[in-house]
């Protein structure tokens, strides 16, 4: 490794948009408003499953001055471009869920295109539709493929068919179904985007996203043409929400282009938003396991997942892919078999969220821990320690595991969490109930694991691209990894300024413009750091050489900017290097992931026993993280996770009416947690290199939402004796779950 | 209607429908961006804005309301080009991530400062409980503005 004596990574320096963001000086997409910018709105369907036909205005309304968009004025083909083909950008004579996109218009004002909106009329013939993921599969109503089945693994370790068929002598069978519902990544910017027309026929596409290069692959689909550039603004919030939907208002937004031949905005209003937008796939996860009543030791564990992908495919298979990998928690068994299916329903289609799978079954993972702590009589931590992940062990795919954090991420949550809160953060709060409260205290201890970069050989499939350019004294970064938040603008400029041992301050990124920067592959998977971070390294140490030759001479990279007498830029290429990972699509065996985080994560709470609200009191998380690029941001994101999580597992609850809608798409109630809401929380940074990530760093973006909410469910037990084993956990469900046990049953 | 108040202790004149959302007539009409939409129905903060000092969501609010008034938005809070100490402390701490929603709570925890310079911690809590955040999980907001208001001129 090329170290500095700098030392700005590992260094909490403040983050490169911060002094725009602090200002109000940053723009979004909603802050662009070009010369005649029109504004488009979107006509969705409101029935679950139908026939569409005769789409028109109302005849009543004066249609002046607004276009109208339909399937037919698609010049390239009625498809977004993902996994599969089976998602129509407009719907072209039969819509599969509510919310679906059916027309476009575009107004000289947003209020005039929202009633345009609303008086586009068209006829539907409803046909029936199917919800329950439970009996979509091979239902003879037929809504994807053969069988409604988006994707179907099977990964089998071990024989655990044997050893389920004759239990060895001190045995115990523990089995228990876990459920968790769909959540709204609520991102507090709306999806939007601005497309313009370009002088040269094509069109530039500004907008709200983590992954420019997916809207380029759109895009080129439905114009039929490459003659677009996609850019991203400042973007306020993805967690996955603007991973893959943003190719679809894009496509909208360039429709309206098309013919008005003027820019044209996209902005999502909020309830519009929430009742369209991708969510988090609900689960059902059934386990039984074979368990040593002597030492709590696995012995054979079979999961049965279930997950429902919603109307069209989007990335369900991927999440279907890394729920079945991540199924049996971080915990190691000799002789495992998870099934997973990811099934297709007329509700709107589900997508990319913080953790892609991991949060549903590390959920039924750890709550089935519980269980089996609960079954032997033994405690939840101690069945937790005796089969925790260590160095060498063997994972289900076949993998042999390297730096594992496991067993550190534990001592060092629980250590810190026996210690009182720090003065400075410590304060006291009233219960639910106010004095009067009858209050439970009660606290929960979880550990999760998360596969860092794409799966198998996703990441050697992706060749992530980056180039590294001096530019006059400035080195600038070239990546189509976006800063959604998470630091990106930050971070790379710091492991370029280290490895070249060169002032951070002339450092940065360049625009996220597709006209400019190679596809470093999407801002997913908690592969931007460690991936593209070490690919943009790469790359610096390339410009360093090439540099050396220009002058020809090996000296530091700052002597040889400041003898270099060429103006001309000089820029360095790199992509991503397979460093040997060994994997089977076919039987899911192999390397599934170049190396995987580790996280414990300690909550207390009090539960209130009349109101079955839990107030928050305090969250420590230990989380090995390779390397802390930047402390200050790696425990933002850690935090923000944790919060995420807890709203996951008390009080974000998405409510479907009759046609599988989202009925309460507002703020005032689907609640997400506020100040009040939240504990005051501690970020133990634990360090165990990456051998392959940039000075050691893995990647961190999801693996704070994979089981807080698991650890709240086992505070929630430990206070009041309550079993709940569905998300989320509301006031009503703890309330009825109390109400089993008279002596903490409600007054 | 041509209405009339400060922002940002610039005096301003408008002429628009008396019942226009003050945001509106801030970003469109102005061209004073930094107040942001988030929900459009008051629940999650992001257009804050102070009206004579008080912190409100101007989603929420007529531009009459507003009329001989003084606004004060995100970017009237620095001094030229010295920062506010929320906006420092927000720098130092780490307070903003993606930045939708950083505006709205400078200008809250901006209230604050001016009306208790040395609030408890559940107290910054309780001010900002208006304001959300989906990012930080509130932590180093919360610690850049006790910061700020423990160690900041106000």
């Amino acid at each position: 490794m090329n170290r500095s004596p700098l030392g700005v990574v590992g260094e909490g320096v403040v983050r490169a948009d911060g002094p725009a963001k602090v200002t109000g000086a940053t723009l979004y997409v909603d802050d662009l408003r070009p010369e005649g910018c029109l504004y488009g709105a979107t006509v969705r369907s409101r029935t679950a499953h139908a026939r569409i036909s005769n789409i028109r205005f109302d005849p009543a309304f004066d249609a002046r001055g607004v276009t109208l968009v339909t399937a037919r004025d698609i010049p390239g083909e009625n498809v977004v471009e993902l996994i599969t083909r089976d998602q129509p950008a407009l719907a072209d004579g039969l819509v599969k869920h509510v919310a679906e996109p059916v027309a476009l218009v575009a107004a000289d004002t947003r209020e005039r295109a929202l009633e345009a909106a609303r008086h586009v009329l068209f006829d539907e013939t409803p046909l029936p539709p199917l919800f329950d993921p439970e009996v979509s599969r091979g239902h003879s109503i037929r809504l994807f493929g053969e069988e409604n089945v988006y994707s179907h693994i099977v990964l089998k370790h071990g024989d655990s068919g044997a050893l389920f068929a004759a239990p060895p002598q001190g045995a115990v069978l523990v089995e228990g179904t876990y459920t968790s519902g769909l959540q709204e990544q609520l991102y507090i910017e709306p999806q939007g985007m601005l497309v313009e027309p370009r002088p040269d026929g094509g069109l530039t596409v500004t907008g709200s996203m983590q992954c420019p290069y997916y809207v380029v692959d759109a895009l080129k689909t439905v114009l039929g043409h490459d003659r677009f550039n996609v850019v991203q603004a400042a973007t306020g919030g993805g967690f996955g929400g603007k991973e893959e939907y943003p190719s679809l208002v894009a496509i909208h937004a360039s429709l309206l282009v098309l013919k008005t031949g003027r820019p044209v905005k996209v902005i999502y209003r909020r309830d519009e938003d929430l009742w369209a937008t991708t969510k988090r796939h609900p689960a059902r996860c059934r386990y039984r396991t074979l368990v040593d009543a002597a030492t709590g030791k696995l012995l054979a564990q079979e999961a049965d997942l279930l997950f429902d992908g919603g109307a069209y495919n989007t990335l369900s298979p991927v999440v279907n892919s890394r729920g079945v990998i991540h199924a049996f928690g971080p915990y190691v068994c000799a002789h495992t078999r998870a099934e997973a299916l990811m099934v297709a329903t007329n509700t709107p289609p589900n997508g990319a969220f913080r953790g892609f799978g991991a949060p549903q079954v590390q959920w039924a993972a750890e709550r089935h821990m519980d269980r089996i702590a609960r079954t032997l009589g033994m405690d939840p931590l101690a069945v937790r320690r005796a089969n925790l992940y260590q160095d060498g062990d063997v994972t289900p795919t076949g993998q042999r595991l390297h730096d594992v954090g496991a067993q550190q991420v534990l001592d060092a949550a629980l250590e810190r969490a026996t210690r009182p809160l720090p003065v400075s953060i410590a304060r006291s709060r009233p219960g639910g109930g106010g004095h009067a409260a009858r209050l439970a205290p009660g606290r929960g201890v979880a550990i999760a694991w998360h596969g860092c970069g794409f799966t198998g050989n996703g990441e050697a499939r992706l060749m992530g691209k980056a180039d590294v350019a001096l530019e006059g004294e400035r080195v600038v970064v070239y990546t189509s990894s976006t800063d959604i938040g998470q630091g990106t603008e930050t971070i790379f400029p710091q492991i370029v300024a280290q490895t070249l041992g060169y002032p951070l301050e002339r450092v940065c990124n360049a625009p996220h413009d597709t006209a400019l920067v190679p596809d470093s592959g999407p801002t997913v998977a908690s592969r931007t750091a460690m991936v593209v971070g070490r690919v943009v390294q790469r790359a610096a140490e390339r410009l360093h050489h090439l540099l050396r030759t220009e002058v020809g001479a090996d000296a530091p990279f700052a002597e040889l900017v400041a003898r270099r007498t060429s103006g001309t830029p000089l820029r360095a290429h790199a992509e991503y290097q397979d460093a040997g990972l060994q994997w089977d699509p076919k039987t899911y065996q192999g390397d599934a992931y170049p190396t995987y985080g580790w996280s414990c994560v300690v909550v207390d709470l009090d539960v209130d026993l009349d109101t079955g609200e839990v107030l928050y009191r305090r969250l420590v998380q230990a989380t090995d993280v390779g390397k802390a690029l930047n402390p200050v941001l790696c425990s933002g994101q850690l935090e923000g996770g944790a919060l995420q999580a807890l709203g996951y597992a008390t009080c974000e609850e998405v409510v479907l009416d009759a046609q599988g809608g989202m009925r309460n798409n507002r703020l005032t109630n689907y609640i997400i947690p506020t100040s009040l809401d939240a504990p005051e929380m501690e970020t133990v940074l634990i360090e165990i290199p990456f051998a392959d990530g940039p000075f050691g760093a893995k990647g961190i973006g999801e693996i704070p939402h994979d089981v807080p909410h698991a650890a709240v469910a086992q505070a929630i037990e430990a206070a009041t004796g309550a079993v709940l084993d569905r998300l989320p956990m509301t006031p009503e469900r703890v309330v009825a779950a109390l109400a089993n046990d008279p002596g903490r049953a409600p007054r | 209607m041509i209405l009339r108040f400060s922002v940002n202790e610039q005096p301003v004149e408008v002429d628009v429908l008396p019942m226009r959302r003050l945001l509106d007539t801030l970003r469109e009409d102005l061209r004073l961006t930094g107040a942001k939409e988030g929900c459009g129905e008051g629940e999650c903060g992001a257009c804050t804005v102070l009206i004579d000092g008080r912190a409100v969501n101007s989603c929420l609010v007529p531009t009459i309301q507003v009329q001989g008034a003084r606004v004060t938005t995100v970017e009237g809070l620095a001094d030229g080009d010295t920062l506010h100490a929320v906006q420092q402390a927000f720098l130092k701490h780490g307070g903003a991530q993606c930045g939708i929603c950083t505006p709205g709570f400078l200008v809250a925890a901006a209230e604050l400062l001016a009306r208790d310079p040395h609030p408890t911690r559940p107290a910054v809590r309780e001010a900002l409980a208006g304001n959300l955040c989906r990012c930080t999980g509130y932590q180093k907001i919360i610690d850049a503005v006790a910061d700020a208001l423990g160690h900041g001129e106000g």
